[in-house]
């Protein structure tokens, strides 16, 4: 297809526009970390590392930073092993139902994260349980799920069918054949999906609110309640660059270790 | 150690012979988790919303009644609340199309084989980033300022902004979800073979005829796909609308008010408007093709 060069600039222009758009707030938020004004106005101040400095004296958010690596950590060892045998499951048998599976297996991120949010607050509250951190991973497994489901069903569904016959051709037994032929072609995306999972519970709110009862504050619960305290949103910019620094290098770990930058939408 | 392999043996022997067996061991787990975790709450919650509430506990008790449906259909200002909530979801699903479009055709078409994939990731990486940061970034952005401080990033450096409200809660929105949009109306391009454009234009047909009559029709499955996650996720937001909303309200703030009241009943007919808004939604994006690229 024939481009002129008038829309091929202003195509490459809106292009790189759009990435400007799309990093320069978080951007600002960095520079903000070292305002020494505790408001959102702009230009900065003074330079200043005293809230970088004194972070660390800030319980809560300490505090906050140790639930939600807990909560996520356990919240994605139980989607990875359920997500991963699904799209195993998904990809070696055909039974009946199965369009209805996948698509059951898709609904968590399809229906609005407070409709799940709400539902299994609900559930907890009926039965009795309390609220608490056993609630809080039950919803984030629920949606992490999807995203290890996501990346292993991908690489199933790219690995080449006749490898596996081939080594049970060899003799393999069908645990050989899983253990010395298809768990190394697929181990590097259940990593994959299991570090985007994590991400996406470090980062998830709206669930998590729902779930938590009052006993379990994460991160992003401690930049919410904190962010309409003047004397404490320095320290929000700080968390949040923080979030970022840990986020962007694993997502960008993921998506190596998959099978493409497809991973990184994979919710 | 032989007494293990043996076992293991034994254990392959017994999968093989039974194919049922071996469907249940690995399908059983995750099937049980969505079945009866998931799709048990929402039917639990489907269910709470048809009985009455006790005031005391703000939890039902035990009588039914259709006394909340019948609030959630029919009081008017439920009814506009609703009918908004689904607007800004189409508004920012139209505005992350509309971004989407002209930024996947450079990167799949014209962008050269090396800087195509810099592209893409550094274009889905933001998605990663946090969802609060990402919102808190765009107030730091759109602050209007006040006679006590100046505006923040846009109102001091480019004299405009849109101050909190609807219009700041669809920018923010686009913001959050257009990488969710870019990436299958991408992969649908990609899958375009260029056989197909230059034959277009060999039969006479210009850079626009073409992109109506040939790119568009065939990226319908994929912009379906894109506009699932754009329109979801905007439909249920709460958080943003308190963060840059200022007095604006969608559906998922009066589910939160209405649950911490607390009136669980309520709350629960309330989600039941979300939740059958997406199904017709899925279902209609289904008969458009999103599930074959999902």
């Amino acid at each position: 297809m024939q481009v002129s060069r008038t829309s091929r600039i202003s195509l490459r222009m809106a292009t790189y526009g759009v990435l400007v758009a799309m990093y320069l707030p978080l951007v600002l938020v960095v520079v903000l970390s070292f305002n020494s004004s505790n408001s959102f106005s702009w230009p900065p101040r003074k330079f200043t590392t005293r809230w970088w400095s004194t972070i660390l004296d800030v319980e809560s958010a300490r505090h906050a930073l140790l639930t939600s690596i807990k909560l996520a950590t356990l919240a994605v060892l139980i989607a990875v092993v359920l997500g991963s045998l699904l799209a195993f499951a998904l990809q070696n048998f055909s039974f009946y139902g199965k369009n209805t599976v996948s698509f059951l297996a898709v609904l968590p991120i399809a229906l609005p994260g407070i409709v799940t949010g709400v539902a299994m607050r609900n559930t907890f509250m009926r039965f009795g349980w309390d609220l608490g951190l056993v609630s809080v991973v039950a919803g984030h497994a629920t949606f992490c799920i999807v995203i290890a489901y996501n990346n292993v069903a991908a690489r199933l569904r790219r690995m080449a069918p006749n490898v596996a016959e081939a080594s049970s051709d060899l003799g393999a037994t069908g645990w050989q054949t899983f253990r010395y032929v298809t768990w190394p072609l697929m181990s590097g995306s259940v990593v994959a999906g299991g570090i985007l999972a994590f991400a996406l519970s470090f980062d998830e709110v709206v669930v998590t609110t729902f779930t938590a009862g009052s006993g379990v504050e994460t991160l992003p619960q401690w930049i919410l309640n904190n962010f309409s305290r003047p004397n404490v949103l320095p320290y929000v910019t700080v968390v949040a660059t923080v979030v970022m620094a840990i986020s962007l290098p694993l997502a960008w770990l993921a998506q190596r270790l998959s099978d493409g930058a497809e991973s990184l939408a994979g919710r | 150690m032989t007494a293990v392999a043996g076992a293991a043996r034994r254990l392959t022997a017994f999968f093989r012979a039974r194919p049922l067996a071996r469907l249940f061991a690995v399908l059983g787990a995750p099937l049980t988790w969505l079945v009866v975790v998931y799709l048990g709450s929402l039917a639990l919650l489907v269910a709470s919303a048809f009985f009455k509430l006790d005031e005391f506990t703000g939890k039902s008790n035990g009588q039914l009644t259709f006394s909340n449906i019948s609030a959630v259909v029919t009081k008017s200002a439920y009814r506009s609340l609703m009918l908004r909530s689904v607007l800004i979801a189409a508004a920012v699903t139209v505005l992350c199309l509309v971004i989407a479009l002209p930024v996947a055709f450079y990167i799949s078409r014209l962008a050269s084989r090396w800087t195509k994939r810099g592209l893409i990731v550094a274009m889905l990486l933001p998605l990663w980033s946090g969802y609060l940061v990402k919102v808190y970034a765009l107030r730091a952005m759109f602050e209007p300022g006040s006679e006590f401080g100046s505006g923040g990033f846009l109102k001091s450096v480019v004299g405009w902004s849109p101050g909190f409200g609807y219009v700041a809660v669809i920018f923010t929105l686009t913001y959050l979800w257009f990488p969710y949009m870019l990436l299958p109306v991408y992969a649908g391009l990609e899958r375009l073979p260029n056989s197909l454009l230059d034959a277009s234009s060999d039969l006479g047909a210009g850079s626009a005829r073409t992109f109506w009559s040939v790119i568009m029709p065939m990226l319908i499955p994929s912009i379906a796909a894109g506009s699932i996650f754009t329109f979801a996720l905007s439909l249920g937001d709460y958080i943003t609308v308190k963060v840059v909303g200022g007095t604006a309200q969608m559906i998922g703030n009066i589910i939160e008010r209405v649950l911490l009241a607390p009136n669980q009943p309520l709350a629960a007919a309330f989600t039941l408007w979300p939740v059958g808004i997406m199904l017709v939604y899925l279902a209609a994006m289904a008969r458009l093709g999103a599930f074959k690229n999902l």
